[in-house]
């Protein structure tokens, strides 16, 4: 049953996506200003993407903001997805109150907090801030949204699938590496592309749990804008955006292709 | 809940050799994560409080300690300064900024609200074959750094920036509107950053709503402003709910939007926790402000636990 789409529901719709989108656009056109000022346009020009390139000290923060969002996206997208099957497979184990607690508080918590936290967890353990205290504090938060998203799939995830696996002698461990995790793939993809995303974006958690040495590129966007809005920041943003945007087309393809192939795997089954 | 067997605990053992590696995977799988967040989510608050009851020193960490270890915290019990709270409330800074944290926090749920609803409830109707495309279009933004959202602004808002440029170019003003570094800026800033928080829970609940009881009450006479109040609205209550926590719990301690959008004057408690840490280098205080806030905020965080592992249950 589809419901009338009336103009005011067409109207909302448009100009809420305007609202969301017009000042991302804005952002990246004027990154190809010739004109120093940034809001009055001076031409077309590339001139600032040069000059950011030949800047060692972005070159260098994006460096470790890719590592640290490799490296603690894939640690947590592994913790995030036990998490997710701690919570959805097992409903009664001593202190699940709090674990789960643990889980979904996280994506709320005012990044200020989460930050001094564990800043002061480091201080307290002796560790020297830097490359591997954001890596543990980007893994600690983004974990948790890998948690929720692979949580929802779960959910829905139809049990009998492994029981008839199980029921042909396919060992548990054999169930769910064969069954279930081609299953929940989507799920776990999206959410390691959601946490190295986070990670890419910290700036508040990652200032506090960094230290010299480990400047990333938020944390230099930050410094630079606090000094003025100048077209080269403009075009670091473009480019974080459009790292961003190729990797979500990218993945929504391949999952709508995979998509594609399961109703016609289903299909070839039904037909025998 | 209810349908809890003990076999989620202890699976039977189809396979013969299978149920002791079955017993052993599905403990790790609960403690590895488990011990993970109580290291490094559980653990660092306590450390928190600990150092919110320490004194402030010149050194390098900036306190001096209170307690070694835990059976030292009780023994020195009578040693705790409570000199950091004290200073909290003697400094009508603080209680300040954590009242107008609050009070921005609300007015921008509100608006949030406001403007979110029509757009869900637009996506909601959407012909079928256009939702997923929709949906995809309110994450995408989410999917954009936060702090690049709230730098775009910068350049529309400005006295010379592209706003005041084009309703100066439509004869609306004729001098710039002073909107950056105000409350107002501060407004958008937060609409603009957590729209996508308020929109996804509230189109997740309309979208499931069945329609035919709208018809039902339009084919009785109810007028459709009236059947929106009495249908529609409350049974996209849990998206109201879900939405609103979404937005006001981080907006209390937003530190980027009253950084960079608001003006000097406008105290909200994020940015005092970060003036305190990164330029005073108060550890005690500012780890006395982290206290007070997340106790302000204990109650609408439990409410949000509660209520998500409640939908999780639902979806089972």
């Amino acid at each position: 049953m589809n419901p009338t789409w009336s103009r005011f529901n067409i109207a909302s719709v448009v100009l809420g996506f305007a609202f969301l989108y017009l000042p991302i656009v804005i952002l990246v056109i004027f990154s190809f200003n010739a004109s120093r000022l940034v809001t009055v346009w001076g031409g077309f020009s590339t001139q600032w993407y040069v000059s950011l390139f030949s800047n060692q000290g972005f070159l260098d923060a994006a460096w470790v903001t890719i590592r640290v969002g490799l490296l603690s996206a894939t640690v947590a997208t592994i913790l995030g997805t036990m998490a997710a099957l701690a919570l959805v497979r097992y409903t009664r184990f001593r202190g699940r109150i709090l674990f789960s607690g643990m889980v979904f508080a996280p994506l709320v918590m005012p990044e200020v907090i989460t930050g001094l936290s564990l800043l002061l967890l480091f201080v307290a353990a002796g560790m020297d801030r830097g490359f591997v205290t954001v890596t543990l504090a980007h893994i600690t938060f983004t974990m948790c949204f890998v948690a929720v998203v692979v949580q929802s799939r779960l959910v829905s995830f139809d049990r009998s699938l492994e029981e008839a696996a199980m029921d042909l002698g396919a060992t548990p461990v054999k169930t769910f590496f064969q069954v279930t995790l081609p299953v929940i793939l989507p799920a776990i993809v999206s959410g390691w592309m959601l946490a190295f995303t986070l990670s890419l974006d910290d700036l508040v958690i990652a200032s506090f749990a960094s230290g010299p040495g480990a400047t990333t590129l938020p944390m230099k966007i930050y410094s630079q804008v606090r000094l003025g809005v100048t077209p080269e920041i403009n075009a670091a943003c473009t480019m974080l955006i459009g790292v961003v945007a190729i990797g979500v087309i990218a993945a929504s393809i391949a999952n709508k292709r995979r998509e594609v192939q399961r109703q016609r795997d289903e299909q070839a089954a039904q037909r025998g | 809940m209810a349908d809890t067997t003990a076999s989620n605990v202890e699976p039977s053992p189809r396979v013969e050799n299978g149920g002791l590696i079955q017993a052993i995977t599905s403990r790790l799988v609960i403690a590895v994560p488990y011990v993970w967040l109580l290291v490094f989510f559980l653990i660092p608050f306590f450390i928190v409080f600990k150092i919110s009851l320490s004194q402030t020193a010149i050194a390098m960490p900036p306190y001096t300690p209170v307690a070694e270890g835990v059976s030292d915290f009780f023994g020195k019990i009578g040693q705790f300064s409570f000199d950091n709270y004290l200073w909290l409330t003697e400094d009508p800074l603080y209680y300040r900024a954590y009242l107008r944290s609050l009070e921005i926090a609300g007015i921008s749920t509100f608006f949030t609200l406001l403007i979110g609803y029509p757009i869900a409830y637009g996506m909601a109707r959407a012909p079928a074959s256009l939702r997923p495309t929709l949906l995809m279009l309110v994450i995408l933004p989410f999917w954009t750094s936060f702090l690049i959202r709230v730098y775009a602004w910068i350049g529309i808002l400005k006295p010379e920036g592209l706003l005041n440029q084009f309703l100066m170019s439509l004869n609306i003003i004729d001098t710039p509107l002073i909107i950056l570094n105000t409350d107002t800026a501060i407004y958008i800033g937060i609409v603009y950053s957590y729209l996508p928080f308020m929109v996804l829970p509230l189109y997740s609940s309309l979208e499931k709503m069945d329609y035919t009881l709208v018809e039902a009450a339009n084919d009785l006479g109810c007028p459709p402003l009236r059947a929106f109040w009495k249908i529609t609205f409350p049974l996209s209550l849990p998206g109201v709910v879900a939405g609103c926590l979404l937005v006001f719990i981080p907006a209390v301690g937003e530190f980027v939007i009253p950084d960079l959008l608001g003006g000097k004057e406008t105290l909200m408690i994020g940015k005092t926790l970060w003036n305190e840490f990164f330029a005073n280098r108060d550890w005690p205080v500012s780890s006395a402000v982290a206290i007070i806030l997340l106790l302000l905020l204990v109650v609408p965080i439990m409410f949000f636990q509660h209520y998500q592992a409640k939908s999780q249950e639902a979806g089972r």
